[in-house]
């Protein structure tokens, strides 16, 4: 019996189809089993349903909260827990293939635990289509929650999206490097950005040298994109800002460095000076309107 | 007040991964070393908070010999003390590791009282395991929040934001509590000359712990195949608009 | 994506600003399907051009080495890339004041202006932010300035590709290089091959590794120089420019403080000497930030922040102020501390023009550039000359312990007779436990360990009593001693026995071999077997590449006797003009030969009670040589003098060396013989008699008429030079070298100085002397002539100051002092007759 931590996202689908490798039936305990939500005590209940139902192993998809969860639950229990993996085997032990660096590197390891606690890297697997997994009741469950499980919750909500497009939704991202050079040198990508109804993102560099906020920066320790078409700028392709693109469909880069190593991961090159290249571009998706 | 700030050292990469001979770890040759960036603002955060309230501020590592280069770096940037565990340079394995910051930590509150605060970076840069600090809370017995881009000081409570789809989820808890932060908490300062030098002066207690079998036990490092494709070269200059456009619209975002 | 052409008519690799620049003059002196090529992409392909300070000082004590910056100075001019803010060297000490005062003295004998000494007040108002108060003063060179160098390659490049002579080839690295007898063939890269007989290696740090590749060696070392970024400087939060206020090198701390644009850049040549191999150096993609930018290492630069702390209490210690960058940059390094330029002597056509810096790099360009095309370059560059090592010199120990030892110096009070003091005991003579015995200082002369003065002698400094001049200032003591000049008058009286192995000497052999050497020398050189000739040897342009002497031998035997210095590129010219089809060869004797030199009136005297052969004036005349018999050693003898008196060279293999010297020495003791040291053999018998130094008075950029070298005919026989030699005797010179005597060595603290050469010539009233193309008055050499009682100095003074008598001033720590041409041309003080040599 292999028990899943799931949510609404595409993520915890693609948990549910490593998971099928550890056997069948799946039951679940949803992320929202509390409300508001409340990490530890989902942990806990985790750890009792596990318990209960005599699970063998235990999924979660591996976003911010699934890894958040997983960990609360491996410290409770006393168990290691492999965070981000794209392929597991069961046994014993397991043999885990997980991300290193975002990422830009996997790491084969082996998950010694009588109860593996395993999270699945996000956009790595390809959904297949399987039945639903049994929900459990958590009702039953919270009954047993102690106090302390209930210390850490959620106690308010800040919005603070603006009118713009979220970066880690937007279909096309256009990020600038520190090939832009300056604050003022942005104009150019935001006008890009605008006329493909997309976002505007950066590099670390850029973040640093304090041209653009850091919730525009995309990259291994900024936001992760999954756009339909990433466009680069002057960005040399550090595997830091690499991590937080990878998710792209399609990478555009612009730059003005043939070899640069975003080279050898963009689908597509412009090579020379984006400053004259982006506005150009602009100006051909204006004409073509 | 105390505040802790635990880190790790990790190779400054470049445009490329490079393994050693082994496959165990990268090559490091030509590398410099640093920390995460989410580390540096916690960091940042720890050195502020001792700045604006008064205490002692304390960075906590686990690592080689070679990792006092990283306290000395957040010494200099205003954190008062250090406290290296020494490894031999192996990697340990978050559960290892989070036993043996607790074991340190358990001494250091012993000896100066409890840490008020205790910040982790949300993941580290290289193996990110995401449970470190979250480990060391649960052994602690303490509250803990991760993915924060906001921490406030309220009586003896701390307000921490957590950075989620569409805004961000307020905690609030009460101290003594442990923190997992992100980069973009605050804008890390450079350190100052007079800071490095003052960094030199200020004290490092080592202790070199002995690592346990590791439950999460590394086999081999790959780099992952997508490296080492070629982009397709739509055209040299402004020129290319034309090209651009309609690679565009064939993918369906013109 | 490659489009190399098949053939070229040079390579050039590598597109810092040395390898741009060399193409470029090479375009501009007319060579055409010139290739410029970089394995790295444009405009920086990520050599230490990329990540140089880019700020340049005008004034070196190195004449070759500031002739080359000056040149490149104008040159960034002229491309507008040159921003002038000053620069003040300051000091802390004493002794850098007094370094500060000699270079007052180099900048006036190059020619550099303005220059002035400054108070600490004065630096304060050109650096307001400077803490004044641990200063003595400064040396304050308006004319510094810092430049784009990369702004400066790309103009270079894209103006030699405009012409239509430059095809530049980028990210493409060069992985072999063909040679094929002796000579360069083909340039081997990841996407193809270039058939090519020039290459010009112009890879900074990686030029060692490309060297290999065509199976020789460019001598240097990678090393660190390690530089920090601190800002935004709130005092330059207005800042417009890259540059406005003037650049300060701290000396005393081997550091250096600039402004670039709001922040402060430190470097330091402090630190540890940090070296590397080239394949240390990582491919582009694998390193985090350029391939030449290596991670800092904050502990060697713990002792720099304190240093620069106390100078720039106001930038370095605010808080506000970070560390924003910090790297160990990556740079040549040579066993001397010069460039390694030209051909290479093991491969023809390969070219070197490494180790060089952004301050010199378009100057040198062009002089390679002209020596490339022209075979000579208008700045003499023999202290630069790739050919100049000799072989341990080229080994990686020796470079590694050489620039280890010459790193920290960079900013380093250097003494001119300063000796290294690693990887010494390379070569010793057979009598070098002989030497040692008698208490030898030993100085080194090209590996050799030669003598300047044996201590055993000191008891000739009570005989010779008040005609010897004692030395009480720290400076010209260093490295000196009275002995030496005590050695000289015991020569002088009686006679001296002098090692002179470290000579280089190599013979010239075969049916061509007399046309071989007529072809590079001025001096008639058919001449009968058993004569030995002094011989200038000429530049392209006239000037003076080289003196040497060579022996007849037979028909068709050369010997060539040269110093130690130049030895090696004198080996290569000569093998350079040697006939194509084989009927002459070089054989390089030198380390096969030990030299003594037994000279002074009772030098026949001994010599004839050691040997049965007859050594009379008659039997044995001056200019001659043959082989003799010193008991069982059979001995080169060679008559000849460089110290002006009677006597020989006595040639000997290495083996039998320790015998002669043993039989010499036995003979000599009834004559009062002393062995003496280099210092009389180099410098006051040398000066007593006026006779020439190559580096000193001769040098590419003097002609033989003006060295008052000139014979009255020349000969028919066709000579590289002769064209322009011949043109030299039909002008008048605009240069006449003459020897002056010090009229008066007291200083203004009444203590007596005694000038060590290379200080500026000026008119009594201060005027610097300037002859008709430009040079200026400076003294070739200095020393003491202790027969003549003066202390004598050699200059070139314009025909309107080379007057017999003209009273002149020498500058010399800051102060001046009366001087008189004492000689016009090359009649010497001693024995103007020479009676003494042919007696």
């Amino acid at each position: 019996m292999v028990l899943v931590l799931m949510d609404q996202s595409k993520a915890s689908m693609e948990t549910l189809t490593l998971a099928r490798k550890f056997g069948r039936p799946q039951h679940s305990v949803r992320m929202d089993a509390i409300i508001p939500f409340a990490p530890d005590a989902v942990a806990a209940i985790l750890a009792l349903v596990a318990d209960d139902l005599d699970a063998s192993a235990i999924f979660a998809a591996g976003t911010e909260r699934g890894n958040d969860v997983m960990a609360r639950l491996a410290a409770r229990t006393g168990q290691p827990f492999a965070a981000n993996c794209v392929d597991a085997e069961p046994g014993s032990p397991v043999s885990v293939t997980r991300l290193r660096w975002g990422g830009s590197l996997l790491e084969s390891a082996l998950l010694h635990s009588p109860r593996p606690l395993i999270t699945v890297a996000p956009n790595t697997l390809s959904v297949e289509a399987e039945p639903a997994p049994i929900e459990v009741d958590a009702k039953p469950f919270i009954a047993h929650l102690e106090e302390t499980d209930l210390a850490v919750r959620v106690s308010d909500h800040v919005d603070t999206t603006g009118g713009g497009v979220s970066l880690a939704e937007a279909k096309v991202v256009v990020s600038g490097g520190r090939g832009v050079g300056s604050k003022e040198g942005f104009a150019i990508i935001e006008e890009l950005a605008g006329l493909l109804g997309g976002a505007v993102g950066c590099s670390r560099v850029v973040t640093s040298a304090g041209w653009r906020p850091h919730s525009d920066q995309v990259g291994q320790t900024g936001t992760k994109i999954a756009p339909d078409l990433y466009i680069a700028c002057g960005i040399s392709g550090a595997t830091q800002h690499m991590a937080g693109c990878k998710g792209a469909k399609r990478i555009l880069a612009i730059n003005a460095d043939a070899e640069a190593p975003i080279m050898l991961n963009a689908d597509y090159a412009v090579v020379g000076d984006l400053k004259e290249i982006v506005p150009a571009i602009s100006a051909e998706l204006r004409k073509s309107r | 007040m105390r505040v802790l700030v635990c880190v790790k050292r990790v190779p400054f990469t470049g445009g490329k991964m490079v393994l050693a001979a082994d496959s165990m770890s990268l090559e490091t040759k030509h590398l410099g070393f640093t920390i995460s960036p989410h580390e540096e603002c916690g960091v940042e955060e720890a050195v502020r908070l001792i700045e604006a309230n008064g205490g002692e501020s304390v960075v906590l590592t686990l690592g080689p010999p070679e990792a006092v280069e990283q306290l000395r770096d957040a010494m200099a940037l205003g954190i008062d003390r250090a406290i290296h565990l020494q490894t031999e340079g192996a990697e340990w394995d978050p559960e290892a590791t989070a036993a043996a910051i607790v074991d340190a930590i358990r001494a250091d509150e012993a000896a100066s009282g409890p840490f008020d605060l205790i910040f982790f970076g949300n993941e580290s840069a290289d193996s990110g395991g995401f449970q470190v600090g979250l480990r060391v809370a649960g052994a602690l017995g303490r509250p803990a929040v991760t993915g924060l881009k906001g921490v406030r000081l309220d009586g003896a409570s701390v307000r921490c934001e957590q950075e989620v789809d569409g805004g961000r989820d307020v905690y609030v808890l009460l101290m003594p509590a442990v923190l997992g932060v992100k980069e973009g908490l605050n804008l890390p300062r450079y350190p100052s000359v007079p800071g490095r030098m003052r960094a030199g002066r200020k004290p490092v207690a080592v202790s070199t712990p002995s690592r346990p079998a590791a439950r999460l036990e590394l086999v081999l490092l790959v780099v992952p195949p997508g490296q080492g494709r070629r982009a397709e070269v739509l055209g040299n200059g402004a020129a290319a608009a034309p090209a651009v456009v309609e690679m565009m619209r064939k993918i369906g975002v013109a | 994506m490659s489009n190399l052409p098949a053939h070229a008519r040079a390579v050039v690799i590598g597109c810092g600003i040395v390898g741009n620049s060399v193409a470029y003059h090479l375009c501009r002196l007319g060579w055409r399907e010139v290739v410029l090529i970089d394995k790295g992409p444009l405009p920086n392909p990520g050599g230490s051009t990329g990540h140089a300070s880019n700020f340049i000082y005008l004034v070196d004590h190195s004449k070759e080495m500031t002739a080359l910056t000056v040149e490149s100075v104008n040159q960034y001019k002229e491309m507008g890339v040159f921003t002038q803010s000053g620069g003040i060297e300051v000091a802390r000490t004493k002794e850098r004041m007094q370094e500060l005062s000699r270079r007052m003295s180099s900048a006036a004998s190059w020619g550099i202006e303005p220059v002035s000494l400054i108070s600490p007040a004065e630096v304060k108002d050109l650096v307001p932010f400077i803490n004044e108060t641990i200063l003595l003063g400064g040396f304050y060179t308006p004319g510094v300035g810092v430049v784009d160098s990369l702004r400066a390659g790309t103009i270079m490049r894209e103006r030699a590709q405009a012409s239509g002579a430059l095809q530049v080839v980028a990210k493409t690295e060069v992985v072999a290089l063909d040679v094929e007898r002796g000579h360069v063939r083909c340039v081997r890269t990841t996407t193809g091959e270039i058939e090519t007989d020039t290459v010009v290696i112009t890879c900074g740090v990686w030029s060692p590794r490309l060297a290999r590749m065509a199976g020789t060696r460019i001598p240097l070392t990678p090393a660190v120089h390690q530089m920090i970024d601190v800002g935004p400087v709130p005092r330059f939060s207005g800042a417009k420019g890259d540059i406005e206020v003037p650049i300060v090198r701290d000396m005393d701390t081997n550091m250096y403080e600039r402004q670039a644009g709001g922040d402060l850049e430190i470097g330091s040549y402090a630190h540890r000497p940090i070296l590397y191999d080239p394949e240390d150096i990582p491919p582009i993609e694998r390193a985090a930030l350029s391939p030449t930018e290596f991670p800092f290492t904050q502990p060697d630069f713990e002792l720099q922040m304190q240093h620069a702390l106390e100078l720039v209490p106001e930038i370095v210690g605010d808080e506000r102020v970070g560390v924003k960058y910090a790297i160990n940059g990556i740079l040549s390094l040579t066993p001397d501390g010069m460039p390694v330029l030209g051909e290479s002597p093991d491969v023809g056509g390969l070219w070197s023009a490494a180790a060089v810096w952004v301050k010199e790099g378009p100057g040198t360009g062009k002089a390679l550039a002209e020596w490339m095309v022209h075979g000579s370059s208008e700045i003499d560059l023999h202290s630069s000359d790739i050919a100049r090592f000799h072989e341990h010199q080229r080994t990686r120990a020796h470079v590694r312990a050489r620039a280890a030892e010459g790193f920290n110096k960079t900013y380093g009070i250097v003494h001119p007779s300063e000796q290294w003091a690693s990887n010494r005991n390379v070569r010793l003579a057979p009598f070098h436990e002989r030497e040692r015995e008698l208490g030898a200082a030993f100085f080194e002369a090209a590996g050799w360990e030669r003598p300047m003065w044996y201590e055993s002698n000191a008891s000739l400094l009570e005989e010779f009593g008040d005609r010897l001049t004692h030395r009480t200032a720290e400076w010209e003591s260093r490295w000196w001693s009275p002995i030496i000049n005590a050695e000289h008058l015991a020569m002088r009286e009686r006679a001296g026995l002098f090692d002179l192995s470290a000579f280089t000497i190599f013979d010239i052999k075969g049916p061509g071999a007399l046309p071989a050497v007529q072809r590079v020398t001025l001096r008639q050189m058919d001449v009968p077997t058993g004569r030995n000739v002094y011989t200038p040897v000429l530049s392209h342009n006239g000037g003076f590449k080289s003196d040497l002497t060579i022996m007849r031998l037979g028909d068709d035997h050369f010997r060539v006797v040269t110093g130690g210095a130049s030895g090696m590129s004198d080996k290569k010219w000569f093998s350079d003009h040697l006939p194509a089809d084989g009927s002459a060869q070089l054989f390089d004797l030198t380390s096969g030969m030990a030299t003594l030199g037994l000279w002074g009136p009772r030098a026949r005297d001994i010599l004839m009670s050691a040997t049965d052969d007859d050594v009379s004036s008659e039997g044995f005349k001056f200019g001659t040589c043959r082989t003799i018999d010193v008991g069982t050693v059979r001995v080169l003898a060679s008559r000849i003098s460089y110290v002006g008196d009677l006597g020989w060279e006595l040639y000997v293999s290495i083996d039998q060396g320790l015998r002669l010297w043993d039989m010499l020495w036995e003979a000599g003791k009834p004559f009062g013989l002393a062995a003496c040291g280099i210092g009389v053999y180099g410098t006051t018998g040398r000066l007593e008699k006026s006779y020439r130094a190559h580096g000193n008075e001769l040098e590419t950029e003097y002609n033989v008429v003006e060295a008052g070298m000139q014979a009255p005919r020349v000969k028919s026989e066709d000579f590289v030079g002769k064209e322009a030699h011949l043109r030299h005797r039909e002008e008048a010179p605009a240069t006449i070298l003459c020897t002056l005597t010090v009229d008066d060595h007291t200083s203004k603290s009444g203590e007596k100085r005694y000038m060590l050469g290379r200080e500026p010539v000026l008119t009594r009233d201060g005027h610097a002397i300037t002859d008709r193309r430009g040079r200026r008055s400076y003294v070739t050499s200095a020393g003491a002539g202790p027969s003549v009682g003066k202390h004598i100095l050699m200059s070139y003074l314009p025909p309107e100051h080379a007057v017999l008598g003209n009273g002149l001033a020498v500058q010399y720590m800051g102060e001046r002092y009366p001087i008189t041409a004492a000689v016009v041309g090359a009649t010497p003080l001693f024995d103007p007759e020479n009676i003494r040599i042919r007696s």
